[in-house]
């Protein structure tokens, strides 16, 4: 079994074959990061670029500390700050990619799409989408997915729930497609005004009550609750948000046995998700760090080996 | 054609092979008939001869280092199983358990540019630390020698053993670096043109070790 | 020069419910004569068009031409141009020019750069409020005095209910009909296609229909009150035509327009974020685009026009999505695209040329639309035999934000006549 894609762009493009294929790689590769000589030489030779249009330092950082554990030499290129930058050409940054001849581009963007549409253009470099816009975030569904998978032993037929800003949520929207592949239940929650229009239509249901979500779910999902929210009227104020949406310990408690509790990070500890939750034995929120390292190197290597490009 | 048939078995898993140069078609009965184009492949080792070879191999093992503390790992995929068979008769030898690892060198190779595909990897797994012991790797076929290497870098990314030794099943020539294996099941006299399959009963269902010509 | 003998057509000209093989015989830039008679008078020029359709002079409601001001996405001469191509004889231009048509100078000056161009005919509309803000009445006496057929925002709406019966009572008493892009601008806030199942699963910010009918229900509520003339431009939602629907029941003056890419192209057209489908409104879902034609086979829209909004690249492909701008161009693709609703037999080859003609000269009071005697000579000629495919690189306009790139279609266009004078011949006309 090989893996054929040319890019890691978005999760709706992966069968559920290159999705095991990616977990099953990153679990072989996770022990490298626990070795007194944390390094291989897979990627030797090769020029890995980290172009970062929105700020991130959790994501670079985790992407950088991939492509070194495999040898690979890393570069980073991060422009503009949180808003997206009118002034940044697409087409400049095409050529610009194109003179500098890295062999695999890792990028983010505030766009949705846009990561997609410039691989399109530079054929000769793989590229891996670290986060479009609203679009897709596919390796955080990844590491998501080996975290789920290491705590339960499996994803097929697990209740999971997706709780929180749902319509601008790129994590949700790979982790929806990525869990749906891999057959599990999901579940989506949040206030209305939080939840995408017609979102049943990606295979999930929803429900607007944290209690009902999480009544016997095996995997709560929280997501990060941005502050600019509150500028588009999503909900009143964030000690509201806390108190109607935040997940707490009383919720787990009618949950499945085991669950489980996971966050993309950074934690708005006592808004989304209580303290008692962040920090308590439900938590994976350490081990979805720890997977982060191992999917992206997966996808690193596997990239690296794929020759032709997509027509 | 009783040769024929009794390779069947082993036909999907030829060592560094490609078997486009198969014809295969349904033979009368819906029995399977397989014709090599060119010449017939020919045994080398059955699995009488090939547990012999083990047995050698452990006793050569038990007069050169076996009063030291020794570790074998077994080169992913056929190294982990001869390893082992080499453990066992080991202990047969000396009531002394081997430790046995497994390594995977992929990550490792010096041809990952070449292929069109990254292999794909799996655990190295060390049930015991290497540092300052005996390390002997087993592999099934010693050839160009660059899995070797790879494995010699893999092996000291993990610590740094005392020493390091080989063991092969089968030698067949060719070598492309300087590296010799320590303890020999058998050297034979091959052409490029050939592939040495060595085939283990948990991998392929069958101990024998085959030569075949490629087209 | 403007004397010409049109022979071996199918006239079609639905204002005078004409469908027959017959000759025209135009002079002096007006048409003189039907006759069957095959020789032509003495010393006017023959135009023997070979079996294509000869039809009053199309008409499109919904032009932008960036000039003044982006003169490098178009200009009043390329977009003539592009106009004279597609077969239009009138087109009828946008406010939203730099400066803002909404002062007489502006008007005059673009009637005047019309005029030196000498081919289609350019109607000008003059903005509603002063710089499209929304905020105060713009010198709609001034622009009538000037010739200005009609008052519009266009690419905008304006909020505030107030203003808009204020502009409705105003253009009432220059006999001006109040043009009007409808769509909640709060609503429709930041979204960059329409709101449903496709936006979600790309994580694009939508549009929804409501931003958009909610504002028709509104402007024609206001039309109601004040009694004026209202046409609403490039309707795309199923509500939003239903409520047009109900209006024309109860005599409200309503009129209505639709798009060819509203009526050919949906929301999954966005899948790979292609700047080329980003519009406003948005593209909607099949159910809409089903209401749109639904709403064009019973009469209810009254004409297609293109919206043709000229970018160049530098708005488009270099772009994010998200901040790229909206519209795309169909001066040069509205015929043969169009004319696939006659393929797939919506809509007659009558009532198709009716959508470009008397509909749309009846919705703006323009004296086109119909080729009776003593009617100025605009004609279009187009051969709905001949295939042809659209090929952007070759437009005579001078963006190439073109959604119908590619496209294999029928009804080619093959002389657009204005006056009398041929402004336009495709090459190859002669298909034998």
């Amino acid at each position: 079994m090989a893996f054929t894609k040319h890019h890691l762009l978005r999760i709706a493009d992966l069968t559920s074959r290159d999705i095991e294929l990616i977990l099953s790689t990153a679990r072989s590769l996770k022990g490298i990061s626990f070795r007194s000589v944390k390094k291989v030489p897979a990627l030797r030779g090769k020029t890995v670029l980290n172009c970062f249009f929105e700020s991130s330092t959790r994501t670079r950082t985790s992407f950088e500390i991939a492509a070194k554990r495999l040898s690979a030499d890393t570069i980073n290129f991060s422009s503009g700050g949180s808003s997206m930058s009118k002034g940044e050409s697409v087409l400049d940054t095409i050529r610009n990619l194109n003179a500098m001849q890295p062999d695999i581009v890792v990028m983010r963007h505030q766009s949705s799409g846009l990561i997609g549409r410039i691989a399109a253009q530079v054929p000769q470099c793989h590229f891996i989408n670290a986060g479009d816009g609203m679009h897709e975030h596919p390796t955080q569904a990844l590491l998501d997915a080996m975290t789920i998978q290491e705590a339960k032993g499996k994803i097929r037929g697990l209740r999971v729930v997706i709780l929180g800003d749902v319509t601008h949520s790129r994590v949700a929207r790979s982790n929806i497609l990525l869990l749906r592949k891999l057959g599990a239940h999901v579940r989506v929650a949040g206030p209305s005004t939080l939840l995408p229009p017609e979102v049943d239509a990606l295979g999930v249901t929803h429900t607007t009550s944290v209690a009902a979500a999480t009544e016997g779910a095996d995997v709560v999902m929280v997501l990060r609750i941005q502050q600019e929210r509150l500028g588009e009227f999503a909900f009143p104020s964030v000690r509201e948000y806390a108190r109607y949406y935040g997940l707490s310990a009383q919720h787990l408690e009618r949950a499945a046995p085991h669950v489980v509790v996971l966050h993309p990070g950074p934690v708005n500890r006592g808004v989304e998700l209580s303290p008692d939750v962040a920090d308590g034995s439900s938590s994976l929120i350490l081990d979805q760090v720890e997977n982060g390292i191992a999917v992206r190197m997966a996808s690193l290597y596997l990239l690296s080996g794929v020759r032709e490009p997509v027509q | 054609m009783d040769r024929v048939a009794e390779i069947l078995p082993y036909r999907a898993s030829w060592h560094e092979c490609n078997d486009n140069h198969f014809v295969q078609s349904a033979g009368a009965g819906g029995a399977v008939v397989e014709r090599v184009v060119n010449k017939e492949p020919r045994q080398i080792m059955n699995e009488a001869e090939m547990d012999q070879a083990m047995a050698k191999i452990a006793r050569e093992i038990h007069k050169a280092v076996g009063n030291q503390d020794i570790v074998l790992l077994g080169i992913r995929t056929r190294g982990v199983p001869i390893a082992e068979w080499i453990a066992k008769k080991f202990h047969q030898l000396t009531d002394k358990t081997l430790p046995v690892g497994v390594l995977d060198i992929n990550l490792y190779r010096d041809d990952l540019s070449e292929v069109d595909h990254q292999p794909v990897v799996k655990q190295t797994e060390l049930p015991v630390s290497i540092h300052g012991k005996g390390v002997i790797l087993v592999d099934d076929v010693l050839f160009t020698g660059r899995t070797i290497r790879a494995a010699l870098d893999a092996v000291t990314d993990f610590g740094r053993p005392r020493f390091m030794q080989l063991a092969v099943v089968i030698d067949r020539g060719f070598r492309e670096l300087p590296i010799h294996a320590d303890y020999i099941g058998k050297t034979i006299k091959t052409t490029l043109a050939e592939n040495v399959k060595v085939s283990i009963k948990g991998v392929d269902g069958e101990n024998v070790v085959v030569v075949k010509t490629q087209k | 020069m403007s004397d010409l003998f049109l022979t071996n057509g199918l006239v079609i000209d639905p204002a005078r419910d004409v469908r027959e093989k017959i000759n025209c015989v135009i002079r002096r830039g007006r048409v003189a004569e039907w006759t069957k008679a095959k020789q032509p008078p003495t010393g006017v020029p023959v135009l023997d068009v070979d079996g294509a359709v000869v039809a009053p002079g199309f008409i499109d409601l919904h032009v932008h031409f960036r000039d003044p001001g982006e003169e490098y996405k178009e200009d009043i001469a390329s977009g003539l141009a592009a106009a004279a191509a597609g077969g239009f004889t009138s087109v009828v231009c946008m406010a939203n020019t730099k400066p803002v048509n909404d002062c007489a100078a502006v008007t005059r000056y673009m009637r005047h750069a019309a005029q030196m161009v000498d081919g289609v005919r350019l109607y000008p509309v003059g903005a509603m409020t002063r710089g499209l803000a929304g905020e105060a009445l713009a010198d709609i006496g001034d622009l009538a005095a000037e010739g200005v057929v009609g008052i519009s925002d266009d690419g905008k709406t304006v909020a505030n209910t107030l203003i808009m019966r204020r502009a409705m009572e105003y253009a009432s008493d220059f006999q001006l009909p109040v043009i009007v892009h409808c769509e909640d601008p709060h609503l429709a806030g930041e979204g960059v296609m329409h709101e449903g199942a496709v936006s979600t699963r790309l994580g694009l910010r939508g549009r929804p229909s409501a931003s958009e009918y909610l504002i028709v229900e509104r402007d024609i509520t206001l039309a109601q009150l004040t009694n004026a003339r209202l046409h609403v431009q490039h309707v795309s939602a199923r509500e939003a035509v239903e409520a047009v629907r109900r209006a024309k029941a109860a005599k409200v003056g309503v009129t209505v327009e639709v798009t060819p890419h509203h009526l050919f192209l949906t929301d999954e057209t966005l899948a790979d974020f292609d700047p080329n489908y980003k519009m406003y409104p948005p593209l909607r879902t099949e159910a809409d685009q089903t209401a749109l034609r639904r709403a064009l086979k019973d009469g209810t829209i009254d004409a297609i026009a293109t919206d043709h909004a000229p970018h160049s690249t530098l708005e488009k492909e270099e772009r994010p999505i998200e901040l790229a701008a909206a519209g795309v161009i169909g001066l040069e693709t509205a015929v043969p695209v169009s004319y696939r609703l006659v393929e797939e037999r919506l809509i007659s080859l009558s009532r198709f040329v009716d959508l470009l003609t008397r509909g749309p000269a009846a919705a703006l009071r323009l004296p086109h639309g119909r080729l009776a005697v003593g009617d100025t000579a605009d004609v279009t000629v187009f051969d709905p035999r001949q295939q042809l495919q659209i090929d952007a690189t070759q437009f005579r306009s001078k963006s190439r934000n073109c959604p119908f790139h590619g496209w294999i279609c029928h009804g080619k266009v093959l002389f657009t006549i204005v006056g009398g004078r041929i402004c336009y011949e495709a090459r190859m006309a002669r298909s034998g």
